[in-house]
């Protein structure tokens, strides 16, 4: 006789539709912001300070004055009420964006390559939307940009490209032919030929397609974050790369130099290299090599920059399961296809958020060439501005207008990255 | 019986001498001596910790050897990486945990290496890949990616990928010890199917009866030996050592 437990079960049930969700404001409220008698305080307290915020910056914003050539005039319209005064951008805004000497009938210039750094860096960074052959706009854009921002003929960034693929040719030739050294000194061979010969070319040419020239110490405000922003976090991510594999690397004397480099860096503050940068850098080159100023402190954020983002993907690289590296070596890939085309993809991936932090703080920290009497955004608000005496004092809408430029951009790069982690979820699609 | 029916030829396809590997001061393995002919299906078995990865994986040189020589397919193994690269092109192999790239598509994994390493036109490797992923009767989820698969799905996956490369040679380190038993079977199948074709393969797996139906030759591998190794019907049936006969008890036994 079969036990009380004995069960078969003979009916098999379908698919059923999951349980219509309760919905509406009132129940999420009661959820989520009165659940219980700690919440319900914590909500009321939260909600009187927003209020409290609100209502006090309200008049400060509302009773803005935009129109004066001063901060006693702004002070006399205001009459005493409470009030920002926004004159100062309107009065200042071009040394805020382009900093105290760029000529005014050049603003188009820095302009025009701001608006163009967007479609030329669609291409690499929505790589699975837009045709790899636009990434060519990517790679001119450098050059294009430089000509733009410092003017000169064309002919330089021109010869200057020329000398690039010239010495990327010699490479690919000599490496295939006599291994990896050779072609590097083919390549170096081949690109001082050519920007040597073509000195030449551009002192010939010298009007050719020329842009008014702007010395770098002239360049300033926020165009010169942008400049800095942007140079430092495209140099400093391959950069990173090579540092983060050297480290790993087999080879004692390449690994010791990566690991020498990388912690000799992060060990010191960036505020000393930019001194080092901007005093002690000049006597490490040949007297009469006048290596410009922004180029120097290009060099120490990147190798800043490179250090952390080397550490960052370090990371990513150690999370990586070993047979991932066993399954590219029995399918016969050599060490940089499957560094390439199977550990860096993932490895990168893992590090994305860990890579935008590094990028985001550089951003940031550029500013900190104000340091060194450069006059980027902080510089001239800092400098110029409010020692003038028509805006001593006014910190406040200075100052939050710098940080309002500066969150629009890190926000967007936040953005991206959460997007870009997105699109790459390959695991639970 | 099946394996009458598979030829093994006399060409000798990996040969090893004297072998010896060391961890550290670790002896992992020792003396291994092992001749496979061209068209051999061979399964080692033996107790965990007793070298059996470290052995397969030797041959690909994912592990290198300190004493003795390893000759793949006429290519000595030593550390010129030129001799390296051909043999791991030449010698495929799957592993216990797939390993099979997450962020490739399925058809992307199969195709990756032909298309790099053999310089494969892209459109010949994808035919490649779908002729071969039929074989594996997974078609269907080329363009899937490994994380939305079963188990059983992505070994088969892993064993097309190789394929791919027309290996003359197939490793197999425990195949089916990750999988759920109801997955085992559709990857044993595939594997015995591969058998019938004249497939040079070496196995490490404890399935028994894929070792009865396929094998003709099972090695019995301790603590860095090859203490034993027969047909499969003698293997089974009549154990010489020991050892052999406690293990076989272990594994069969309940
Ligand atoms: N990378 C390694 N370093 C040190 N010891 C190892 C390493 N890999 C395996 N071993 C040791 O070598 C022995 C043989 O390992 P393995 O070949 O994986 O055995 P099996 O596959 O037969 O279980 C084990 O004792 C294991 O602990
Ligand atoms: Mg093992």
């Amino acid at each position: 006789m079969a036990s009380e437990y004995s069960y078969v079960r003979t009916d098999f049930l379908g698919e059923s539709p999951p349980p219509a969700r309760e919905t509406g404001a009132i129940k999420w409220m009661r959820e989520n912001l009165f659940s219980g008698w700690l919440n319900t305080i914590l909500t009321v307290l939260a909600i009187y300070f927003v209020v409290w915020l609100v209502v006090g910056v309200w008049p400060w914003f509302a009773n803005g004055v935009w129109d004066a050539d001063n901060l006693a005039e702004c002070r006399a319209i205001l009459d005493g009420a409470t009030g920002a005064c926004f004159a100062v951008l309107s009065d200042r805004w071009t040394q805020m964006l382009f900093g105290i000497a760029y000529p005014a009938d050049g603003f188009w210039r820095p302009t025009l390559a701001f608006i163009l750094l967007f479609p030329s860096v669609a291409p690499a960074l929505f790589a699975q939307y837009v045709p790899r052959k636009f990434l060519i706009a990517t790679a001119l854009y450098p050059f294009l940009a430089y000509w733009l921002i410092w003017g000169g003929t064309i002919m330089i960034p021109i010869v200057t490209l020329i000398g690039l693929i010239a010495a990327y040719f010699a490479f690919i030739r000599l490496e295939r032919a006599s291994g990896f050294f050779m072609g590097l000194v083919g390549g170096v061979v081949a690109a001082a030929i050519i920007w040597y010969l073509g000195g030449f070319v551009t002192d010939a040419m010298s009007g050719f397609l020329a842009l008014p020239e702007v010395a770098s110490r002239d360049m300033g405000g926020f165009m010169l974050n942008m400049i800095l922003g942007v140079v430092c976090v495209s140099l400093s991510l391959p950069l990173g790369i090579v540092l983060a594999l050297g480290r790993q690397s087999s080879m004692p004397i390449i690994k010791g130099i990566c690991v020498i480099f990388i912690e000799f860096i992060r060990g010191v503050p960036l505020i000393t290299l930019l001194f080092v940068a901007n005093v002690v850098l000049a006597y490490f080159f040949p007297p009469g090599t006048n290596l410009d100023l922004i180029l120097r402190v290009i060099i120490m954020i990147t190798m800043f920059s490179a250090a952390y983002i080397a550490e960052v993907i370090r990371g990513g690289l150690a999370a990586l399961p070993k047979g991932q590296y066993e399954a590219g070596d029995s399918l016969g890939l050599n060490y940089s296809q499957a560094m390439r085309l199977i550990i860096l993809p993932q490895a990168l991936k893992i590090s994305i958020p860990g890579i935008v932090n590094v990028a985001v703080g550089l951003f940031k920290d550029t500013t900190l060439v104000s340091v060194i009497s450069m006059f980027d955004l902080v510089g001239v608000i800092r400098g110029p501005i409010l020692s003038s005496t028509d805006w001593t004092g006014v910190y406040w809408e200075a100052f939050g207008f710098a940080a309002l430029l500066f969150f629009v951009i890190c926000y967007g790069i936040s953005q991206y990255s959460q997007w870009l982690e997105r699109q790459l979820q390959t695991d639970h699609r | 019986m099946a394996q009458t029916q598979m030829k093994v030829s006399d060409e000798v396809a990996i040969q090893i001498n004297q072998m010896n590997k060391w961890y550290g001061t670790f002896h992992v393995l020792r003396d291994v001596n092992l001749t496979v002919n061209r068209g051999e299906r061979i399964v080692i078995c033996g107790p965990s910790g007793s070298g059996k990865s470290t052995l397969i994986r030797c041959i690909n040189r994912l592990e290198e050897h300190q004493a003795g020589d390893i000759i793949v397919d006429g290519t000595e193994l030593s550390s010129d990486l030129k001799n390296i690269d051909k043999i791991r092109s030449e010698v495929g192999m799957c592993f216990q945990h797939f390993n099979l790239f997450p962020h490739l598509t399925i058809l992307e994994n199969c195709t990756l290496a032909p298309i790099w390493v053999r310089k494969t036109p892209k459109k010949e490797a994808e035919e490649t890949a779908m002729h071969f992923l039929e074989k594996v009767k997974i078609p269907d989820q080329a363009m899937k990616y490994p994380g939305q698969l079963s188990g059983g799905q992505q070994q088969r996956v892993a064993i097309a990928r190789s394929l791919c490369m027309k290996p003359r040679i197939m490793l197999f380190d425990e195949p089916t010890s990750a999988l759920d038993p109801e997955m085992i079977k559709e990857v044993l199948d595939t594997m015995i199917e591969l058998a019938e074709e004249g497939m040079t393969m070496l196995c490490v797996t404890h399935e028994m009866g894929f070792a009865r139906q396929v094998a003709n030759r099972v090695i019995f591998m301790d603590q860095g030996q090859i203490v034993e190794q027969n047909e499969p019907e003698e293997f089974f049936n009549n154990p010489q050592s020991e050892r052999t006969q406690l293990f076989l008890s272990q594994i069969i036994g309940h």
